[in-house]
């Protein structure tokens, strides 16, 4: 149910992204999906891989901090409202939102929401109960 | 008029103040002998009796006493006096946060107030001034030591203490202060607020500056001289020995007599430890001759400077100091207050962390700004910036708790700081002084 997702520590530095994602590649790893988040001094890469502990290996190997969580993804209609009532209905549930990115899916007119919260369980079960659309994480791959 | 406080000493001839050097290390080592066990079985081992001192000249005989002593007799081991007879306590910030702790009886306050004061009125200050001192008060001997010499040659002392630098221009300009005590970084910082806030401080009464308790270059003394548009005097001193006014500036402003009839001062070669002649710089030794309650015998400061015995056009005849060139050991010395590496790597380790960091100062608008790096784990690191910046606050106060000075906390990636062979890269200091 729920997906992995891999989170990698960059320190704000020219060139560091260009590193890290350029270990991945040569690993033969894809990347799926990816947010930013940064601050003043650093920044976490997240990532949705094709294998991701195989790019935890890849990257622990190159002397990069990792670590690797578990988050909730969706599929919405592309359609005016559509992530307003999931935010909604995850508010209802009491669940915070940590982060959330979003991507097109090869699925014409869906878009995937990848969110961290703090009971996953809690929340697919919430979305699901609401006739939400939960992807498990081969659908990403 | 040469200002002296104390001209019978001040100006005293050789031969008087070795006879008073020799009359006081001779009671000295008497007092440490029967008060202090330490310096007995230190004497024992060498096989050294009171008796065997007859005049300074014998002080070579004695053995060394070094910071890590204070630390292993912590608080109070070293004293020599019971606790009755002390009137006051300080400490300065130690390793592993343990404290260096310093006593002092009434007599101990009166000489070194007495020793300070010399210092004050070699700095032109006398009976109807204004000495504002921007030293802080507490533990460190800063505030109090300047405060106690302001009284003591009947000036008025304004205990304004560090910080709140809107309170302190309006101070100088309200109360008309005519003396300033405090680091040398704070002067001029202070100098280039009253520049922002478009005070002319030609128009302050304010006409000079007692400035120690961190290295500073003579560039910096004309800066603080032009901006503050005073005379800027150096200080010396460590809580050890006594405080600020151990050593002090005369007008000359080349070197700084020592206060010698007190505590007596040798160069010594750090590594065979034999005494070094006037001229060559060394590591910087002193006996407190003349107090009662911490009566270190020959203790080793770090610093590296050198005696000079020349005539000084002052007309003092103290010995004078050569402004430290360094330390011989890794202390830092930041905004005033003593640092060591191992004090951050003890807080890095008790966090549970790697201790993979390296220390970074500058100096940023004139004040000091240490920055910790600190290589991220697998342990620390979490995919939310929140939780990321909770261990920093974490790292941020553990440091300010041990230390007492705030440190920016930086987590820098894994295997990013640099390694050598032998010893790591710990300390940059970039503030060039």
């Amino acid at each position: 149910m729920a997906i992995k997702q891999i989170s990698v520590f960059v320190e704000n530095k020219p060139g560091r992204l260009a590193d890290i994602t350029g270990f991945l590649a040569d690993g033969g790893i894809s990347i799926r999906a990816f947010s930013i988040a940064d601050t003043t001094d650093f920044g976490i890469l997240r990532l949705i891989v094709s294998d991701t502990d195989k790019a935890a290996k890849v990257l622990k190997d190159h002397g990069v901090a990792v670590s690797i969580t578990e988050v909730v993804g969706i599929s919405i209609p592309d359609v005016t409202g559509a992530f307003a009532k999931v935010v909604k209905l995850l508010s209802d549930a009491g669940e915070n939102v940590e982060y959330a990115y979003a991507f097109l899916t090869p699925e014409e007119g869906h878009a995937y929401v990848i969110f961290r919260v703090d009971n996953n369980e809690k929340a697919c079960k919430h979305l699901k109960e609401n006739g939400i659309d939960v992807i498990e994480e081969n659908s990403l791959l | 008029m040469q200002n002296y406080f104390t001209p019978d000493i001040e100006t005293a001839s050789r031969d008087y103040l070795t006879a008073i050097q020799s009359a006081r290390l001779i009671k000295m080592v008497e007092n440490c002998y029967k008060h202090v066990p330490f310096y007995k079985q230190k004497f024992d081992e060498i096989g050294l009796l009171p008796g065997d001192i007859k005049s300074i000249a014998d002080i070579t005989k004695l053995p060394f006493t070094i910071k890590q002593d204070l630390r292993d007799n912590y608080p109070f081991g070293l004293f020599a006096v019971p606790k009755e007879k002390l009137v006051r306590v300080h400490a300065s910030s130690g390793t592993t946060g343990k404290q260096t702790v310093v006593g002092y009886t009434k007599h101990d306050i009166s000489i070194w107030s007495e020793s300070a004061a010399r210092a004050l009125a070699a700095a032109g200050a006398t009976q109807g001034d204004y000495i504002h001192i921007s030293y802080g008060y507490g533990l460190f001997t800063g505030g109090l030591g300047l405060h106690y010499a302001a009284e003591k040659l009947g000036a008025t002392a304004i205990p304004v203490s560090s910080g709140n630098t809107n309170r302190q221009m309006q101070i100088l300009q309200d109360f008309g202060s005519d003396i300033i005590c405090c680091t040398p970084s704070y002067a001029m910082y202070i100098g280039e607020s009253l520049k922002a806030a478009g005070i002319d401080s030609a128009k302050l009464p304010l006409r000079a500056g007692i400035f120690g308790a961190e290295a500073w270059s003579e560039n910096m003394r004309k800066e603080i001289e032009k901006s503050l548009n005073i005379k800027a005097y150096d200080i010396y001193g460590l809580s050890e020995i006594a405080g600020p006014g151990v050593a002090f500036e005369c007008s000359e402003q080349k070197g700084m007599h020592i206060n010698e009839d007190y505590f007596y001062p040798e160069i010594i070669d750090p590594d065979t430890l034999e005494v070094l002649p006037d001229g060559v710089f060394g590591e910087l030794v002193f006996t407190c001759i003349g107090k009662e309650a911490l009566p270190l015998v020959r203790y080793r400061t770090h610093d590296i400077s050198a005696l000079t015995h020349e005539k000084c056009g002052c007309g003092r005849t103290l010995v004078k100091m050569l402004k430290p060139k360094g330390r011989c050991d890794d202390m830092l010395i930041i905004r005033g207050v003593n640092v060591f590496p191992s004090q951050i790597e003890h807080v890095i380790l008790s966090l549970g962390m790697e201790p993979n960091y390296q220390i970074v100062v500058d100096r940023k608008n004139n004040l000091d700004v240490m920055t910790v790096k600190i290589e991220m784990s697998d342990a620390l690191f979490s995919d939310s910036v929140r939780v990321i910046e909770e261990q920093e606050k974490r790292i941020k106060d553990a440091m300010h708790a041990t230390l007492g000075i705030s440190a920016i906390i930086k987590l820098v990636e894994p295997r990013s700081l640099p390694r050598s062979e032998g010893k790591a890269v710990r300390v940059i200091d970039n503030r060039h002084i």
